[in-house]
């Protein structure tokens, strides 16, 4: 919010600087974001007297003399404007001047003559018409002839002046005004706040037989409607179209200038209707047809619906409440009679109002952050003097009021000293904390500990008691008062993860030491992502989780799966020039527990991974799952995986613990592969994999850790080179060799050959075999004795050979 | 014979010295010390030797054989050594050559701050607890003191997935479930992920808070206000001050933002503080009555503060990241570089 310092002087006498007055402002909760200095940049910017202006022959300039007072009587400048004249005061800026946006005037020659600085303009200042008649005249700024020569441009133009860019916290909607930050800046300095006149004449003539009434109280608490007539157009002071321009607002007219002034001044949206365009003599405020339409100021049309609060005269909705009037009643230069507004609109209507037709205004902003019925009063006062004041009206004796019945009052209630300084926890003397709500304006009775406190009218942000007056009182007193202390009365408690939190981490730790590096991609995407993995519109994936109102058409879905996050970091990856690499990611995917969504979903975490790279293959990705495994005391076995459609059917497996499939790895499926938004000719040349496990169904096969005794006799260990089908995998020998004896302790594959002597379509496979004997040694006929044995199941089960 | 004994010892002495490899040294051993060999042959000799001379003849030969046995050593150990020493000439390596490693990854810098910021907080005695990341209306905002048509709905942009779930605005959903779980004394921390429909340069629609909260009885602001110095410190470092001032949220009153002292500059004013000596990280406050109350919890006898922290803002800060867009890119040249523990 915009906030003239020269405004707020109207209402205070503030006897500090801007900067001054900003830190108190900020340590007050009012955060200055921007303290604007109207002047800067312009320097060496004078009022001058033109003494002489000769034309110069074949140009377009006028070569003058200056009267600068002391900065010199005869300076030499040129022109090109049009407007100067002998006996002209405007600004001149001299040989070494700044100007605003950082331009430096030098004295310099101009079509050979010298010029020893520049006759300004009243843009050139950064002035407009409003803030300075005349500014916005394409030449010279003509200045009044009773300002003194030699006096700076800004003393005399308004441009000593500053504008604090206030941020205001969501619950101050009584300061989002300028009265409301006067009523703040009042307290803080503790001075005497003086109220804008609010006076006027009511005149002996009423709108016979107008009717006002409010269908939709619940909308709309509170409606002031108040008529005027013998309206006379025309241009605002200069003080008003100032202040306006000031905040950023352009003068139209003295009656619409009023509205907009009234807004600013004391927070109070303002609308004005032409009467004679009302129908039926009469404003209705009520809840809008389906299907009524409105065509608002600036030309747009709406289609409404009963969600949309409306002002309607007999016939048509005349106003959008709260955010924009009607084209048809708009004030007009023929306007002869108006009804002012001032009312109290539900804000909660009015912001989904404007946000379902996408129509904003400076008087929605208003409503949508809470006007209050002190305002809504305040408001109609002020417009109406100030209609008497510009003259441009007569106050007629119609006035409506129609009232919800919303207290008038401030919140009362009771509080202790000692309450609140319990909660601040320091000692803010007695006559302090009296002093504080007194410049708040609360008023205040005390009787020894006890207070009873009524709020000023406009504090609605005021609710419970203690606690906001122990706000107040330490906002002012400021919080460089309170004294850190560490939990001093505090129960002493146990902290830390719990063992879920703490096996997370285990999770993450052990994937960076296989060289993993955890990413962190966003929980939503869109349905393009799961498309993009060829997953069937049946797949369990598909039943997701839709964002009501997303922002973009790329962030539609929960994710039901890690795979798309983790391929699109691969693919990102390899556009950043990153040509291998290993990323995990342990997330939550969702969903629902049933269509449509009414109860909180699943949260189920995930462990997401993808390792890419020439060096990498199935089984460098299969030794980092193994590792996982291991770290947690776990084994896993793997099965073939044909049926995940983002995997290749060859090269992906199910990681199963226990029996259970508790996650999927492979290669990313060609076809997937051949569709990344990578260059073409490089899609498939990327060797990509892809993982994904059930963090909680990896968990619930953890067992707690107990130690096995180690045997006190050594193992044995074989090597056997068997033959067999090419068609035999690794996984069923070695599972036939471990079935077939209890000693075998461990079973490693160490070399595979294919060749002439071993036969078309078989293989042979050499094996380390590991015994570990128990409660005995193990003697060399034993081993022989379970190798027998072995290589007798290997025959019967899968027609293995010894070669 | 003693000629023949001392032309032996010089035959030796030179036998040895042209000795060069281990196929010379067992020809050497051969021809001078094995059974058949020259020394020995000096023994059969003895039989010519008159008898009464034979012990000091002994003893000269047996000297002889100990002079002979010392060179063969010496020798050998020569050939030894020069074996090894040749032999680690040809088995030196380029040790410059590029090792052979399979590199650790590592965490994200946010998980990074994550845990360095739990255990500051766990050490003080806080709980973790990990909340629902899609929460209802209830638990996100109601019960918060943000009942519905609150201005401060309008300061969450929400995602909604049904009528009355969200995507949860911030992590302090925590703070009611932990108290209908609990009856003071409570310590808590809650961490994770929040979403907020809007996202421009400086905000994403998803980042990750933190949720501090204390009950019990006699809590005040300062206590707030010195565990956050401690907090302060240990991420910042020992120099950091914290500073509070006024602001508004509907579950606190008083609510505070809070700034830290600027450990770039100490409080000078720098770029990085823009000028003011002071970093905006955090928001907190006294939890609001109605809060308590609507979880049955009576603040006639509890009181309690409770704060929330951008984890993002803190990794910024500590790791001097500019845009915020890097913890989202996953770009693994970044994500290379962060190896504190």
């Amino acid at each position: 919010m915009k906030v003239p310092f020269s405004w707020l002087k109207e209402y205070v006498d503030i006897d500090c600087t801007p900067q001054e007055l900003q830190d108190k402002l900020f340590s007050c909760g009012f955060e200055v974001e921007e303290l604007i200095d109207l002047s800067e940049g312009i320097s060496k910017v004078v009022v001058a007297e033109v003494t002489e202006a000769v034309p110069q022959e074949g140009t377009h300039l006028t070569v003058c003399k200056v009267d600068a007072g002391p900065y010199g009587k005869d300076i030499q400048i040129s022109t090109g404007a049009d407007n100067v004249y002998v006996g002209m005061k405007t600004p001149a800026a001299l040989d070494g001047a700044t100007l605003p946006g950082g331009f430096v005037i030098k004295a310099r020659k101009m079509q050979g003559v010298m010029s020893n600085g520049m006759l300004c303009s009243g843009e050139e200042l950064g002035l407009n018409e409003d803030l300075f008649p005349g500014s916005e005249y394409y030449g010279l700024l003509d200045l009044p002839k009773e300002f003194e020569v030699g006096t700076p441009i800004q003393d005399v133009t308004g441009l000593n002046d500053y504008i604090f860019d206030i941020s205001l916290t969501a619950n101050r909607a009584d300061c989002n005004s300028i009265l409301g930050i006067a009523r703040e800046v009042a307290a803080i300095l503790d001075k005497p706040l003086k109220m804008p006149a609010l006076d006027y004449t009511v005149h002996d003539y009423a709108f016979e037989g107008f009717k006002v009434s409010v269908e939709a109280p619940d909308l709309c608490p509170r409606y002031l409607a108040h008529g005027v007539h013998n309206i006379r157009f025309g241009q605002s002071p200069r003080w008003m179209r100032r202040f306006l321009a000031l905040c950023g607002l352009r003068s139209i007219s003295n009656v619409v200038d009023i509205t907009n002034f009234v807004m600013l001044e004391i927070g109070q949206p303002m609308h004005a209707f032409d009467l004679d365009t009302l129908e039926n003599g009469q404003i209705i405020v009520r809840r809008a047809r389906d299907g009524e339409t409105i065509t608002t100021l600036d030309g747009k049309e709406f289609a409404l619906s009963g969600d949309n609060l409306v002002i309607c005269d007999g016939a048509k909705p005349e106003a959008l409440a709260g955010i924009m009037g009607g084209l048809s009643s708009e004030i007009t230069e023929n306007t002869k009679e108006l009804l002012f507004e001032s009312a109290r609109f539900v804000r909660d209507n009015i912001r989904k109002t404007s946000r379902s037709l996408g129509q904003s205004t400076d008087s929605s902003a208003h409503f949508e952050r809470g006007v209050n019925e002190y305002t809504v009063e305040l408001g109609m006062a002020r417009a109406l003097h100030l209609i008497e004041e510009l003259d441009c009206g007569l106050i007629t004796s119609s006035a409506f009021d129609c009232d919800a019945g919303e207290p008038k009052e401030g919140r009362v209630f009771d509080a202790t000293l000692s309450g609140i300084n319990r909660i601040l926890g320091i000692e803010v003397p007695a006559d302090t904390v009296l002093d504080i709500l007194r410049r708040l304006s609360f008023k205040v009775e005390r009787d020894g500990d006890r207070l009873h406190v009524q709020a000023p009218r406009y504090r609605e942000d005021i609710e419970i008691g203690e606690p906001d007056l122990a706000e107040e009182v330490i906002r002012e007193y400021g919080y460089d008062k309170i004294v850190p202390t560490f939990l001093k009365n505090a129960t002493v408690t146990s902290g830390g993860l719990t063992p879920d939190q703490q096996s997370r981490e285990k999770v993450k730790q052990v994937l960076c030491g296989q060289g993993f590096f955890e990413v962190q991609t966003l929980a939503f995407y869109a349905d393009a992502d799961l498309d993009a993995l060829h997953l069937a519109e049946d797949a369990p994936e598909r039943n997701v989780i839709r964002i009501l109102n997303p922002i973009t058409a790329n962030l539609t879905i929960m994710r039901t799966i890690l795979a798309p996050s983790m391929l699109n970091t691969v693919v990102d990856n390899i556009k950043f020039g990153n040509m291998d690499g290993r990323i995990f990611e342990l997330a939550n995917v969702y969903y629902p527990k049933g269509q449509p969504i009414t109860e909180l979903p699943d949260e189920i975490p995930h462990i997401g991974f993808a390792v890419y790279g020439d060096e990498e293959d199935f089984f460098t990705v299969k030794g980092a799952v193994e590792t996982l495994g291991r770290e947690f005391g776990l084994e896993f076995d793997y099965e073939r995986c044909q049926d995940v459609p983002y995997l290749h059917p060859g090269i992906a497996a199910y990681i199963l613990c226990g029996g259970e499939r508790i996650g999927c790895f492979g290669k990313l499926a060609n076809s997937v592969a051949g569709e990344l938004s990578l260059p073409k000719d490089s899609r498939e040349g990327h060797k990509i994999f892809l993982g994904e496990i059930d963090y909680q169904k990896l968990m619930a096969h953890v067992r707690p850790f107990k130690y096995v005794p180690v045997s006190p006799f050594p193992a044995h260990v074989r090597d056997l080179a068997l033959v067999a089908e090419e068609s035999v995998t690794c996984g069923e020998v070695t599972a036939e060799i471990r079935k077939a004896c209890g000693q075998v302790s461990d079973v490693q594959l160490f070399d595979i050959y294919r060749g002439r002597q071993i036969g078309q379509g078989k293989k042979s496979m050499a094996f380390k075999i590991t015994f570990m004997p128990d409660d005995k040694a193990l003697t060399p006929e034993d081993v022989n004795r379970f190798v027998k044995k072995i290589l007798g199941n290997l025959k019967f089960r899968l027609g293995i050979e010894m070669r | 014979m003693e000629n023949q004994m001392k032309a032996l010892r010089e035959e030796m002495m030179e036998a040895a010295s042209q000795v060069r490899s281990k196929e010379d040294l067992a020809a050497f051993w051969q021809t001078y010390l094995s059974k058949g060999g020259k020394v020995s042959g000096l023994m059969k000799g003895m039989k010519t030797i008159a008898k009464e001379d034979r012990p000091a003849f002994g003893k000269l030969v047996n000297q002889l054989k100990g002079e002979v046995e010392k060179r063969y050593a010496e020798v050998r150990e020569a050939l030894d050594k020069a074996e090894l020493e040749a032999r680690n000439v040809s088995e030196q390596i380029d040790i410059t050559m590029p090792a052979k490693m399979r590199p650790a990854g590592g965490l994200h810098p946010l998980s990074v701050t994550r845990s360095q910021m739990i255990g500051v907080f766990a050490g003080m005695g806080f709980e973790i607890y990990d909340g629902p990341e899609i929460e209802d209306d209830d638990h996100n905002f109601t019960r918060l003191n943000v009942p519905r048509n609150h201005p401060a709905r309008d300061m969450q942009d929400t995602f909604y997935i049904a009528e009355d779930l969200v995507l949860r605005t911030h992590t302090s959903n925590g703070q009611i479930r932990v108290m209908d779980a609990q009856q003071p004394p409570i310590k808590v921390l809650s961490p994770g992920r929040v979403f907020r429909s809007d996202s421009d340069a400086t905000h994403s629609p998803m980042f990750s808070q933190m949720e501090g909260l204390v009950v019990d009885k006699g809590i005040t602001l300062c206590d707030l206000q010195g565990m956050l110095d401690k907090f302060c410190q240990q991420i910042f470092g020992e120099a950091a001050r914290t500073r509070l001032r006024p602001s508004y949220f509907p579950f606190t009153e008083p609510s505070v933002e809070v700034d830290v002292s600027c450990f770039e500059c100490g409080g000078k004013g720098c770029s990085l503080c823009k000028g003011t000596g002071w970093i905006e990280i955090l928001g907190g406050g006294i939890v609001h009555h109605n809060v308590l109350r609507n979880c049955g919890i009576d603040p006639e006898v509890y009181s309690g503060f409770a704060f929330g922290i951008g984890i993002e803002r803190i990794a910024m800060l500590k790791y001097g990241i500019n845009n915020i867009g890097l913890l989202t890119q996953n770009d693994l040249r970044f994500l290379r570089q962060f190896k504190e523990a």
